[in-house]
């Protein structure tokens, strides 16, 4: 689209006010900043990972008001209220999250990049009573890819802990 | 990605004078098309309103329709018993469309103006006449195995990419639309438009109309539908053939047919000729290869994409004999 098509001067950055694993957090940003580029450039919180940045890998994957959502196309002034944990807010009083110990029980990764976003994903189609079957994992899993290719170890960690019930 | 103006409206009147106001702004509701094209420059909106929040989000029975609110998730019509049960060719169709998160996100009038996949659009060093107007086409000469076959001009040959309107408008879906004077209700089917000569107008949607419903009705046809989706791995791809389908029969004969292609053409393309040659046919393989011929007929092929005739043919058929299966009345 021509420049000539852009009239109106951009504003300048605005407050967004949300729950960050569990406390209140204010951030002034511009527009065009991303959930995922909030999460790790302005609160300190680098865990999740930025993979393809264009919604095809899952590595950034965080639970918005409980749902796995991708932050990389989430814009973080869309967020006003909205509750929102990544992977550093699954520990609970510094004790892992059972999906967190399974994926280290099973071997689950190895570069580990892609890890948060996978473990995101279980725990939210934990969540979901979507992980019935072995099937139904890989398939509820396809948005996080691996290029280690941990699949068969992510699908047993996965498992183990619908198992452990 | 290029600096623009976010402003989060408080109803749809609002939403729309506020895109009205600005050349090229865009509605923002889940993001997963709209980001994505903005940080391929793609897209350059100087003004982005957030809808996200409007109360538009309801999976209701009126009557005979089923009313899907524009601002519904993906995920949430999926599995909408409403959906489920009476329309699942719609729901098999979501629930095979990107990934988990992806529908987490995804709002229904939004997808249905998902735009193509072709590289040729989405990279900018390429021409593009859906891009740039007049551009020219490097997608003719390109690498196209994932171009349509159907519905294609000499300026145009990008596939449509989705899956739910593929169900929808083989199942007579209207969309409702919002605008300056009021409201009006279009049959999907005539939404979107041909890429002809000016691809880059794609539906009919005016700028500053707003999508607000996708209404559906309720029909025996309609609950014996199903979605096939085929593509190059299991999970989280693109069609490169897609089959949404529905049948009645009554005894041997088939009644009613419904039937339409994804991953081959240039819209969602409804098959009219292939539902007229199973109309009054005796259900079976005999019936479900001429329907698969007949909505083959005048397709264009590439030299990378010749390979989709012969596999829409097969899916068709396949698609057929499931739901005939799968439906016996």
């Amino acid at each position: 689209m021509p420049t000539t098509q852009r009239p109106i001067a951009p504003r300048s950055p605005r407050p967004v006010t949300f729950t960050l694993n569990g406390r209140p957090a204010t951030f002034t940003v511009d527009p065009t900043v991303t959930l995922l580029d909030l999460l790790r450039e302005r609160a300190g919180l680098p865990g999740t990972k930025k993979g393809c940045d264009r919604g095809q890998c899952g590595a950034c994957t965080v639970l918005v008001n409980g749902r796995r959502t991708l932050s990389c196309l989430t814009l973080a002034l869309a967020l006003g209220g909205d509750e929102v944990v990544t992977v550093e807010g699954l520990a609970d009083d510094g004790r892992l999250h059972a999906v967190q110990r399974a994926f280290i029980e099973h071997d689950a990764f190895q570069c580990g990049y892609c890890t948060p976003g996978q473990i995101m994903s279980a725990v939210a189609i934990l969540a979901e009573g979507r992980a019935r079957t072995d099937d139904e994992i890989r398939e509820a899993m396809s948005g996080n890819i691996c290029r280690c290719g941990a699949y068969p170890n992510i699908v047993a960690a996965i498992a183990a802990v619908r198992d452990a019930g | 990605m290029r600096a623009f103006d976010f402003v989060a409206a408080d109803s749809a009147s609002a939403a729309r004078t506020l895109v009205r106001e600005v050349p090229g702004a865009r509605f923002y509701a889940g993001g997963t098309t709209l980001v994505d094209l903005m940080k391929a420059d793609v897209e350059q909106p100087a003004r982005v309103v957030d809808i996200s929040r409007l109360p538009l989000t309801a999976i209701e029975r009126r009557g005979e329709v089923v009313r899907i609110g524009a601002l519904a998730r993906n995920s949430d019509a999926a599995y909408d018993p409403l959906i489920a049960g009476n329309f699942p060719a719609v729901a098999q169709a979501l629930l095979s469309g990107a990934s988990g998160q992806i529908r987490n996100a995804a709002t229904i009038g939004g997808n249905l103006l998902q735009r193509t996949r072709c590289t040729y659009f989405r990279e900018t060093r390429w021409r593009c006449n859906k891009r740039e107007p007049g551009s020219g086409c490097d997608a003719l000469d390109g690498f196209n195995r994932g171009h349509a076959v159907l519905g294609t001009s000499e300026a145009c040959i990008a596939t449509y990419p989705g899956d739910l309107a593929v169900a929808l408008v083989a199942l007579d879906a209207h969309v409702v639309i919002e605008g300056e004077q009021g409201e009006r209700t279009v049959a999907l089917v005539d939404f979107y438009r041909l890429p002809g000569d000016r691809p880059d107008r794609e539906t009919a949607l005016e700028f500053g109309e707003l999508i607000t419903a996708v209404e559906l009705r309720i029909e025996p046809l309609h609950a014996r539908s199903s979605y096939l989706k085929v593509r190059d791995r299991a999970s989280y791809e693109f069609a490169l053939v897609s089959v949404a389908c529905a049948l009645r029969t009554d005894g041997d004969r088939i009644a009613e047919a419904r039937l339409a292609l994804g991953g081959v053409a240039t819209v969602p393309w409804r098959a009219s000729a292939a539902e007229g040659a199973l109309t009054g046919a005796a259900a079976g393989e005999a019936a479900y290869r001429t329907a698969a011929e007949a909505a083959l007929e005048g397709a264009r092929t590439r030299p990378h994409n010749a390979f989709k005739v012969e596999l829409a043919r097969r899916a068709i058929v396949r698609a057929l004999r499931t739901t005939a299966g799968r439906g016996a009345a």
